[in-house]
This record gives structure tokens, sequence and C-alpha cells, in this order.
């Protein structure tokens, strides 16, 4: 009733371009971004930024690359931890090696360092398309992992073959290391994670994010209209690259602050984010954070009802969670095989018409 | 490297050849699927190009729009030769084409699809298009002027914002017509845009291929299996069959000609 187009007339091409096209989609969003950075931040404590807030934010900016290189430019990657860990080692040696560099460039040109990394990947995926493109990436994976294990110059030759976060500062408030307080942590990472995503939605609605979706629906069709598959492809890797290289930064610098690689950015974590966007839905910035939301918010509301409500035992619990989880999973791509943000819009189509949708 | 296929053919008189096709010989392993087939198409005509199935006739286009290298044979193109070429260097010369099968992009609307068909006039790179305000955001303005004024001229807009895969199948092959005029494109070929129609859809699409003819100059190769349409609306036809020339000319003396009256009714083996 009060959700509707009737009235909001656009009188330019500008104004038909703009992302939120509703009055109050647009004002919902802003009000999301104060609460995010004006509310969030005084009432955040130690765990629900560890538990909740910090692996949601971090997870879907590797949620918005893959989306970038799966769901916009076609190209199904199972590579996702491994170049996590690109992420995250090269944030730790251009920490450790430039102990002056503001944690932000680090954060920034760890996510660089990625991009590069990922385009070498990238390469045949001119030749291959498909399950056989996952299985290279797939190698890409392992390769990785076994890498960083292998080459101790990787982790500085410590002892234990795992890489911890040095103290950062900005602004005189600590980012990263011990003594960083839950508030300043998630603020860092609300800031990164706002301003990729909206160049993601940037990228993505104009002239580059068109030529990502037609190499995915129809790679010939977009050959004669004159979009070069290689670099189109290969722009794609990079800049998902980019994302997921971000995302591995801040797993390891400001969320976990010591890793050990083979543990953290396995096969599981690959897997992990691609669900992200199958659930949250293939070719949508929003489905990246639905997606991101639902895997890490349901297994810690399920924990916290069987195990402190319910009162029963840990190990029976984390199996019943694994089960439940898995069941939704199924359940939600019946209902809807284009991810949770297709039944997000679909609802809305309908909001708009309601009460009278004739 | 922008779309440079108007200042190519700005040379080129009406009525003098566009492109040229000389001795072109394609072959996949034994099979041979074009021999020896020379013809031309000169500015501002619509030329059919027909033949029985499997005559070699879209084997024809992609080697005009560089799929195919052929053994043999070249291609000039606007008065010059034309060296061995990617598909997608082709489409910035001015080249544009639609299919047999729809081959539509199907997550994205109609506007998305036409405004895609004008990628090779937009030169914006992945920086600008990061921060959309400015260079970017102007560009695609500009582009969505002349994606309006295809989507006018095609009657198409109130699918506009349709995802096309929802769309019937009419639509969706004018939709992929609009997707290749959004180039502007010099040549503009077309592979039996009306397969599968009905008789008002292929009067609607007639006369959208006889107004593109005249309004925008353009040279269109086309396809097309109905001979009532191929006889009433190109200038010039040629006749495939089984890989090689059997006709050439207008529709008044390829309809005449025997070589071709054999090949559609066939002839008695002896």
């Amino acid at each position: 009733m009060f959700y509707r187009q009737a009235g909001d007339f656009k009188s330019s091409y500008r104004e038909d371009l703009q992302t939120f096209a509703l009055k109050q989609d647009r004002w919902a969003y802003y009000a999301l971004l104060v609460v995010a950075f004006l509310v969030v931040p005084f009432i955040i404590n130690d765990y629900w930024a560890s538990a909740v807030l910090l692996p949601f934010l971090i997870l879907a900016i590797a949620a918005l690359g893959l989306n970038i290189l799966t769901g916009y430019c076609g190209q199904v990657s199972l590579g996702t931890g491994g170049f996590m860990a690109v992420g995250a080692y090269a944030c730790y040696k251009i920490m450790t090696s430039a102990p002056d560099l503001s944690i932000f460039f680090v954060v920034l040109l760890s996510g660089a360092v990625t991009a590069l990394v990922g385009l070498i990947f990238g390469i045949p995926s001119l030749r291959i398309k498909g399950f056989y493109l996952a299985v290279a990436t797939l190698a890409a994976q392992f390769f990785l992992v076994w890498l960083f294990n292998k080459v101790p110059w990787f982790y500085n030759y410590s002892a234990s073959g795992q890489i911890s976060a040095p103290e950062r500062t900005m602004f005189g408030w600590a980012i990263t290391g011990p003594n960083a307080e839950a508030p300043v942590r998630y603020l860092f990472c609300i800031t990164i994670v706002v301003l990729l995503a909206w160049i993601a939605r940037n990228l993505t609605r104009g002239r580059i994010g068109r030529s990502w979706m037609a190499i995915r629906d129809m790679d010939i069709a977009a050959e004669i209209i004159g979009v070069d598959p290689l670099k189109t492809k290969l722009l794609a890797f990079a800049v998902s690259s980019f994302y997921i290289g971000v995302s591995g930064a801040l797993f390891f610098s400001v969320y976990l602050g010591a890793v050990e690689v083979g543990e953290v950015f396995g096969i599981t974590l690959s897997f992990l984010i691609l669900f992200m966007i199958i659930i949250g839905g293939l070719g949508s910035i929003l489905g990246s954070f639905i997606g991101a939301g639902f895997l890490v918010l349901v297994p810690v509301l399920l924990k916290n009802v069987m195990v402190n409500g319910l009162g029963w035992p840990t190990d029976i619990a984390a199996h019943i969670e694994f089960v439940i989880v898995g069941g939704l999973i199924m359940g939600f791509l019946i209902v809807e095989p284009h991810g949770l943000a297709q039944l997000w819009r679909l609802a809305k189509e309908k909001l708009l018409l309601w009460p009278f949708p004739h | 490297m922008k779309n440079h296929g108007t200042s190519l053919v700005s040379n080129i008189e009406p009525g003098q050849e566009v492109l040229s096709v000389q001795n072109i010989s394609l072959s996949f392993g034994g099979v041979k699927a074009l021999t020896d087939i020379s013809f031309d198409l000169v500015k501002g005509e619509v030329r059919a190009i027909i033949g029985p199935n499997g005559a070699g006739k879209s084997s024809m286009l992609n080697v005009i729009n560089g799929f195919y290298h052929p053994q043999e044979g070249e291609v000039f193109y606007c008065g010059q030769k034309r060296n061995a070429m990617k598909p997608h260097q082709i489409a910035h010369q001015g080249i544009a084409r639609t299919f047999q099968n729809i081959a539509l992009f199907k997550g994205m609307s109609t506007l998305d699809n036409i405004m895609t068909g004008r990628f090779t006039h937009m030169k914006t790179n992945v920086l600008q298009h990061a921060f959309w305000r400015g260079p970017a955001e102007q560009e695609e303005i500009e582009n969505r002027l002349k994606v309006e004024e295809i989507i006018d001229f095609l009657e198409i807009q109130t699918i506009r914002k349709t995802p096309v895969g929802r769309l019937p199948y009419g639509l969706q092959k004018r939709v992929e017509l609009g997707r290749a005029l959004a180039a502007e494109p010099v040549l503009l070929l077309l592979d039996e845009p009306m397969a599968g129609m009905n008789i008002e859809e292929k009067e609607d699409m007639s006369r959208f291929i006889l107004d593109v003819q005249e309004e925008f100059g353009t040279t269109i190769a086309l396809i097309e299996h109905d001979m009532g349409v191929v006889m009433d609306i190109s200038d010039r036809v040629v006749v495939l069959d089984y890989g090689k020339k059997i006709g050439d000319g207008t529709p008044d003396e390829v309809r005449n000609n025997q070589a071709v009256i054999d090949a559609y009714l066939g002839v008695p083996h002896e």
C-alpha cells in the first residue's frame, strides 16, 4: 500500500539508471547505512563481532568477488579458498616488510596481488568451460595451499608455520593485533564492505557488467557484438580475485589474527563461499549479502537455540546443525532455484501491487 | 578501439561494392562446405542468400563474420583485402548479425540486450566504471538515447525492462534485430530472421528490414527460406546448393534459372 511505484516518475535517463529506483528502497538503504555506521559500533561487543558481524562482512566480500566471476561472468571457480590464502599471505608479507604502511592500503595491495595471481589462473578459462574449468580452479586451490605450507619464505620461517598479524593502527586505534577493540574492527570492515559493494554495483550495471553477462549467457553472440572473450574473462578473474584477496587479507588480519593455511583456507571454505552465492542468488549484489548472512547466521542461531536454549550437548547439537542447514539449503533451492535474492525480488513485485493485485 | 565501420564505408558510393567474397572454399576434414564461391554485396542493397538445407548458407555468413576461416579464397571489405581476423575484431569494422536460433542474452532485459549491442561504440574503462559518476555514466546515457531510438523504431517500448526469456518468439527475434542494429552496422547479416513466424510477424519483420535499408542505408545479407518474402524484399539473390553457387541475379532471373528450379524441385536420376 505504501510501497509502490505509482507517482514515482523518472524524468531523465540518469534517474532511470539509479540503483534503488524506488523511493522507499532508497530510504531503507540510507537507514541501513546510518544504523550500520552510527548505531551498531556503540552496541557491538566481542561476541557479536567475532561470532556474527565480522565473519558475515568479510565473507560477504568474498561472496561478492565470486559472484562477479561465477554469477555475472559465468565462470565456475572452486579456488576461492586458495585465493583468499593469497590475500592473507600477501597481507602478512606486506605488513611485515612495510610496517609503516597504513593497514587500509595493505589490504588493498593484498587484493591487487591476488588479482595478479587470479589473472594467471584465469588464462585456461579461454579454452575450457563449465565443470572442466571448475576442476582447473580446484587445482589452483590445492596448489596454493600446498605452496604456502611448503615454502617457508611465505610465513617468514616461523617455527610453527603459522602467520600472525602484528598490531597496526589507524588514527590511533588498533585495527589488528590482540589490542584491537570490537567496534574499531567492525568499522574498518564495514567501511571496506560498503566501498567494495558500491564499486561492484557500478561495475556490473554498465558496459563492463553487460560484457560479463553477455559472455555468461551466449558467448558466441557476445563475440560477434565485439566483446573480446579473453579480455573480458580475464578482467572478471582479476576483479573477482581482487575482492577475494581483500576478503582473505581481512579474514587473516582483522578477524582471526593468526592463521594456519591448511585449516582455514581449505576446500571447505571454497565450497562455503560457492554455496553462499548459489543460495543468495547468482548475478546479484544483494544475493551475495543474503547468502553470506544466511550461512553465517543460521548456524550461530541454531547453536544458540540448541545448546543454550534447550541444553543439548554440544556434539549432538553440532551434528543436528549440519542436518538442519543442509535441509534448509535444499529447501530453498527447491522453492527458488535462483536464490533468496530472487525470492526477495518476487516478494517486492507482489508487494508493489498489494492489496489490489489486479 | 572503437567501431570504425562508418569511416571505412564513407568512401564507398551507393551501388559500389561493400563486401565481396572471391573463390571461397571451406572444408571440415573431408566435408566440403563451400566450393569456390564468389559474389558481392553493393552498398544499400538487400542481398538474399538462398538454397536447400545444408547448402552452406550459414557457413557463408560464418566466413563473413570470422567464425570460419576458409582454406582458399579472399574476402574484400570496403575495397580492402581483409586479413584473418577474430569475430570481435570484425564487429569493430561494422559487421553485425543475427542468428538462426535466437542467441539473445537470456538473463538480461530487452534494454540491456540492445545496450550490449552498442558495445563497440563505448570505450570507458574499468576504473571509470568503478566510480560510475562522470565519464561512465555520461557514456551510458548517451548510448541509452541511441538505444531508445531503436526501441521506438522496432515498436518494443512496452517490453523495455522485461527479461528476454519471458518474451514470445516473434518479439525475441525483433529484440535480436534491435541488438544488431544498435551497433549501427555497415553490413547486417540476417540468418533466417523469419523462421517460425506467422504471416503477421513475417510482414512486420519484412517491413523493419526494408525500413532499415531505407532509413540507415544499411547493406543487408539475408538468409531466408520463405521464397515469397525473398522475392519481394531482396534486390539480388544468390543461390547455393551443396556448397556451390548455382545462381546469382535479380529475383526474376533466379526464378527462371533452370539449375535453381532443379535444386529446389529435384531432377529425375537416370
